[in-house]
């Protein structure tokens, strides 16, 4: 097995009194795109500056490339980040900030110029190479600074929620050109965002944070069906979630009592411990022909009708407490105030033990 | 009634900018005098007074000498100004705020107690009168002005692009040089010109602390004592020249705003 590309062990921070990292340790792959998920305030910009050199943590080591990069600084560190506000140069053109770096380690104007190019060519900008930035759209702006910080070649390319101030049109076609240009250049991005469909979209290594702690990692895929905490089944993507207190165990099952009813699912754990149980939308049935595991009876509260769905909240008649989040058809005829029939299969319940 | 208040209003705004602009207009009038007297009536218009100026080398050393001094103490001023600006606004300092309004506290202070403190601070010091110590004098003015014309305009919104450049590579004299103070030239000139104006007029200081060289307003207060003539009037234009120049680039420096 290689070493990690990056190597980020027992990094803890505070900020004053307030502690935004606590005992955070992760690995990067090379040529792996990583999404830092998190809500504000999960230290996950955090991270990235301490990745970046710009914060120096109060405790823990980082590696890049094997090397013990802790406290080097931006300058010395062979990564680049695009910052959310993209902090171009307003005074140069386009062409000399892309080549901004290249200058700084000396490299000759013409072969600079002759990488610009190329650089911005990989972003689709060739043509703006004597424009000013302000001449320049917000997604234009967007991808000068990732040509910006590619052309150096760095080993890890940092992107401080780069999508955050476009709109969501826009955003959408530059997730799928950063997954292009990202697998076209080879190079290792660690990307920061609290939108969880971005995250999904762009990541081969979802990391989920929260209050400072790294909740869940791992493909995006597993993270969605498979949520390792309660905070990342509610976070990445909606759950409906049955607080429960396991009763009875026999021979790899396990009956836990919810408020919608005891359910029997296969797994060891002793009497009495607590458990979540969370169910994705769009594994909740209404109606009578349901699954295999019936959830009660509900009021529907409220349908809100999404285009290709609709997403239909309703309290449980058993405990006004329990909000089921389901999705239904777009052609569904339920409404407000209706009460429907709840359940699921077996299969698509997530067990949380927290 | 309206058209009485209107009148008014009119009477008043002229009240107003003749008193301003009076005096200028009349010493501009009398320095184009074709005969010995600024006084009326008006006899010109002649260039007879700016010739003679012009041809007298203790005035035209003196101007030469006011403007070595305006450029090179506005160019220390600013250069000061600049990087105790930037010191404050990227760094966190202990009280910060008490530090900045001594900065600023010359301001506040009188020419006269500064020149005076000056002084007796270069005769302690062994400091001869000479236009270094009145270029001093200059700096210790213009310096708060500077430092806060660009301290106002130095927002958080450049920390990211300096760090932008660190980031890139750049060490930090050039993260200032090619990135900070060309984002912040527009304030860099506006302190320039302004200290440049300051510089150019004022007199208390020069007088305190020059002897043989002198600046211009010295230059002319010695000229005044020996009577007014239309000579005072064309030099008193010629400086009055100069500042609109200065106080013209300063606004369009300044409150020029760039494309968004």
């Amino acid at each position: 097995m290689t070493a990690p590309l990056v190597d980020i062990s027992s990094v803890s921070h505070r900020f004053g009194q307030q502690t935004v990292l606590k005992n955070v340790s992760l690995q990067i792959e090379p040529g792996s795109y990583t999404v830092l998920l998190g809500p504000s305030g999960s230290g996950k910009t955090t991270l990235l500056s301490i990745l970046g050199g710009f914060v120096n943590p109060s405790e823990g080591k980082v590696f890049i490339r094997g090397e013990d990069c802790t406290s080097v600084p931006p300058a010395k560190r062979p990564t680049t980040t695009v910052f959310q506000d993209y902090a171009l140069f307003p005074h140069m053109s386009v062409g000399a900030n892309v080549g901004f770096g290249l200058r700084m380690q000396g490299v000759d104007a013409a072969t600079r110029a002759a990488k610009a190019r190329e650089a911005l060519g990989l972003v689709g900008l060739a043509a703006a190479f004597d424009k000013k930035p302000h001449q320049l759209s917000g997604g234009q702006r967007q991808r000068v600074a990732l040509a910006r910080a590619l052309v150096i070649e760095p080993a890890v390319l940092l992107l401080d929620e780069p999508l955050g101030a476009l709109d969501l049109k826009l955003r959408r076609q530059m997730q799928d050109e950063l997954k292009a240009i990202q697998k076209r250049v080879g190079t290792a991005f660690i990307h920061v965002t609290h939108d969880q469909e971005e995250a999904m979209a762009l990541a081969d290594h979802c990391v989920v944070m929260n209050d400072g702690r790294i909740e869940d990692e791992g493909p995006p895929e597993r993270v969605y069906a498979r949520p390792a905490t309660r905070f990342s089944a509610t976070f990445m993507g909606e759950s409906t979630i049955l607080q429960g207190n396991v009763t009875e165990t026999t021979k790899g099952t396990i009956s836990v009592a919810t408020p919608a009813g005891a359910i029997l699912l296969p797994g060891t754990l002793q009497p009495g411990a607590k458990v979540a149980l969370a169910v994705r939308p769009e594994h909740l049935v209404l109606g009578a022909a349901g699954g295999a595991i019936a959830l009660g009876t509900a009021e529907v509260s409220d349908v809100v009708f999404q285009g290709s769905f609709k997403r239909v909240l309703a309290a449980s008649t058993l405990d006004p407490a329990l909000q089921f989040i389901a999705r239904a058809p777009a052609s569904a005829t339920v409404q407000t105030g209706d009460t429907t029939a709840v359940s699921c299969n077996a299969d698509d319940i997530i067990l949380l033990t927290d | 009634m309206r058209a009485l208040v209107r009148i008014a209003s009119w009477l008043y705004a002229l009240a107003v900018y003749g008193f301003i602009f009076l005096p200028v207009v009349v010493l501009v009038l009398f320095s184009l005098q074709a005969t010995s007297f600024p006084i009326p009536p008006f006899t010109g218009p002649s260039l007879r007074w700016y010739g003679a100026v012009l041809s007298d080398t203790r005035l035209t050393s003196a101007l030469v000498n006011s403007l070595l001094v305006a450029v090179l103490s506005s160019l220390a001023a600013v250069t000061l100004g600049f990087l105790s600006a930037w010191g404050f606004a990227r760094f966190t300092l202990p009280s910060s705020a008490l530090l900045r309004g001594l900065i600023t506290l010359p301001l506040t202070v009188s020419y006269l107690i500064i020149g005076m403190g000056l002084l007796v601070l270069f005769n302690w010091a062994g400091v001869p009168k000479s236009l270094l110590a009145a270029g001093i004098g200059h700096v210790v003015i213009n310096l708060p002005l500077c430092f806060a014309i660009i301290y106002s305009q130095m927002g958080d919104h450049q920390i990211n692009i300096e760090r932008a450049a660190r980031d890139l590579g750049a060490p930090e004299w050039k993260v200032l040089l090619l990135i900070t103070v060309p984002v912040m030239a527009p304030a860099i000139f506006a302190g320039f010109f302004l200290s440049m104006t300051f510089s150019w007029d004022e007199f208390v200081i020069s007088f305190l602390l020059t002897r043989f060289d002198t600046t211009l307003p010295v230059e002319i207060w010695n000229l005044l004592r020996s009577g007014l003539n239309p000579k005072t009037n064309a030099i008193g234009s010629l400086v009055f020249a100069v500042s609109i120049v200065l106080v013209v680039l300063f606004e369009l420096t300044l409150l020029r705003r760039k494309p968004a």
